[in-house]
């Protein structure tokens, strides 16, 4: 019982550091529109990046926003190739993230490094408050998501934020108010992979390894996060009757988030295998993708249309 | 006001879909002048205004506006002189967003948009203010979201988005032809009133020849990519759709049914 029960809080600590990943996916995909392909590079930059600067001796916090600014580079590359050089954005993401598979070996110099023995994030506050690592992680993650619900909650609140709401809205709409969309996009790309590589550094800080692969299948993980929670506060609000503000949208991420991992962690317990996850998590996206499309496929369903 | 001499755009130029959809337009726009815009299908109106727009840039040619030359400058830049409403009600607003939160876009129009809050609330009373104007009862929806809106108060929405900072030229693409004829109306008139009331310069494209008669002071026709008919004033005053339809059919126009619904 004891050792469900330690599966359960792993589940939620290791979701709310994934969650951080989730919000950046939510900013490109949700937010702005863009099909970003880049995450799954991105998130393994920031944990390569943040890795290897604490072997070379830099602050384990100082690395997280070294981490930041790597993944900032890779969205603006991916942005730049989108706007500036017309390739369609799906493509472009791709390309970066082919890319940053070599790019990540290169800052490794392997295609995984270590951080035994050295002191991480985890391990100084460990330290300090001589709590267990796992509580500490689950502080910490719930102190960085709050932090940053609260700041996205403000930037997309500012003149500036809502250019970059409206753009995913309605792009032509934008240009004809004035606004150079091409920069909104960069913008866009540009913080949700910061937020990616964060995600990254955190995680790999937190399990003491960064690794070329542990990116992959992030974006998924990232669109079933934001599927779950979308579907747990369409509940709420039908239950209770709210208003869907931004900030609803941005915790709904971060709940969809841990309820995604505790999803995984409970058909483990029942005995799934590891390896059957990712066929799982996408059939979960596939399934909530569709829903829409054969729910208005039903002959009772009311189609709510706008009237002319 | 608005100075468009010479010139071409060609689409797909070299390709078997070439189209050449402008051939040497001229067109002077004073001050003040609310101008209709008629003709067939294709003969190149709502590339005119997209090529003032910045949608696209012309092949050949000069466009100044307000004394700047603008021939090259991007879509987004050159949105600070114009207003713009489109055919389709969904392009004019983003659907996702509050009504307020539209119109604070709109308010920004060729202003740096940077950290500070996305509305305010000394705009909010102007925004209640002006949507009153507007007689929809919007003004009580302010926190609703656009694209529960009707397609016709969707339209005096963009109106209102596109002239809420004074535009130096407004655009309008057939920006009635989506409503039903009732609501059309009134979107009509809610132009004239706002064109009249700011002596707006307006270029009014629009399909229905007897609207092209009664608003505005000068009405031009277009065919195959330039201006085949110009008149203003009195004599504007004076004309029928049957004049109308006599000129068209004279330069070898087809008068298609759409046309004839004037
Ligand atoms: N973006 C475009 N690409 C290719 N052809 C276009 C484009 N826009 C307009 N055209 C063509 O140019 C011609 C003029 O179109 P338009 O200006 O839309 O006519 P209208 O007077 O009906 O508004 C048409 O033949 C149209 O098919
Ligand atoms: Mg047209």
């Amino acid at each position: 019982m004891t050792s469900i029960l330690l599966a359960m809080q792993g589940a939620v600590s290791q979701g709310i550091l994934w969650s951080v990943m989730a919000l950046g996916v939510f900013i490109t995909f949700k937010v702005l529109d863009c099909a970003d392909m880049t995450v799954d590079g991105s998130f393994a930059l920031g944990g390569a990046v943040s890795a290897v600067m604490i072997l070379k001796g830099v602050d384990p916090f100082l690395s997280l926003f070294i981490a930041v600014a790597a993944g900032m580079i890779a969205g603006t590359v991916t942005a730049v190739l989108n706007t500036k050089l017309q390739i369609p954005i799906l493509l472009a993401g791709i390309l970066t993230q082919l890319a940053l598979y070599s790019v990540n070996i290169r800052v490794m110099g392997q295609p995984n490094t270590p951080l035994n023995g050295v002191s991480t994030i985890v391990t100084i506050l460990r330290d300090i408050t001589s709590m267990q690592k796992s509580i500490i992680t689950l502080i910490l993650g719930i102190v960085i998501a709050a932090a940053l619900v609260f700041i996205l909650y403000w930037f997309f609140g500012t003149e500036l934020g809502s250019a970059i709401r409206a753009t995913g809205n309605n792009e032509y709409m934008v240009r004809a108010l004035g606004v150079n969309t091409d920069m909104m996009k960069i913008i866009g790309l540009f913080l949700g992979n910061g937020l990616v590589a964060l995600s990254g550094a955190l995680v790999g800080q937190s399990q003491g390894y960064a690794d070329v692969q542990m990116g992959q299948g992030a974006i998924v993980i990232g669109l079933a996060s934001i599927i779950i929670g979308e579907v747990i506060f369409d509940f709420l609000v039908s239950a209770f009757k709210f208003k869907l503000s931004f900030a609803h949208k941005l915790l709904s991420v971060i709940i969809g988030s841990i309820l995604y991992r505790l999803i995984i962690a409970i058909v483990l317990q029942l005995g799934m295998k590891s390896t059957d996850l990712k066929l799982l998590t996408a059939t979960i996206v596939a399934a909530a993708l569709a829903l829409p499309v054969l729910k208005s496929k039903l002959p009772s369903s009311k189609n709510k249309k706008i009237a002319a | 006001m608005l100075k468009v001499e010479n010139v071409y755009k060609t689409f797909n130029a070299g390709t078997i879909n070439e189209k050449k959809a402008i051939q040497g337009l001229n067109l002077h726009l004073e001050p003040g002048d609310f101008v209709t815009v008629i003709g067939g299908n294709g003969a190149g109106k709502s590339t005119t205004l997209n090529l003032v727009a910045g949608v696209f840039l012309a092949d050949r040619g000069k466009i100044t506006l307000d004394g700047q030359d603008i021939t090259k400058q991007p879509e987004y830049v050159r949105a600070k002189l114009l207003g713009r409403v489109f055919q389709d009600p969904m392009l004019g607003t983003a659907a996702d967003m509050e009504i307020e939160e539209n119109l604070a876009m709109a308010y920004r129009r060729g202003k740096r948009r940077g950290l500070s809050w996305g509305v305010t609330n000394n705009e909010r009373e102007l925004y209640f203010e002006r949507l009153k104007m507007l007689d929809l009862g919007l003004e009580n929806r302010m926190n609703s979201k656009v694209g529960l809106l009707s397609g016709g108060q969707r339209q005096a929405l963009t109106l209102l988005m596109a002239t809420l900072q004074k535009p130096k030229l407004l655009l309008l693409d057939e920006h009635t032809a989506a409503l039903d004829p009732k609501t059309a109306a009134r979107v009509l008139e809610l132009t004239e009133e706002i064109v009249t009331k700011d002596s707006l310069t307006t270029l009014m494209i629009t399909h229905n020849m007897k609207d092209a008669i009664h608003y505005g002071n000068r009405l031009i026709m277009m065919h195959e990519g330039k201006v085949i008919y110009d008149v203003k004033g009195e004599e504007k005053k004076q004309l029928h759709v049957s004049d109308l339809l006599k000129k068209f059919e004279e330069c070898g126009g087809e008068t298609s049914d759409r046309m004839l619904l004037a």
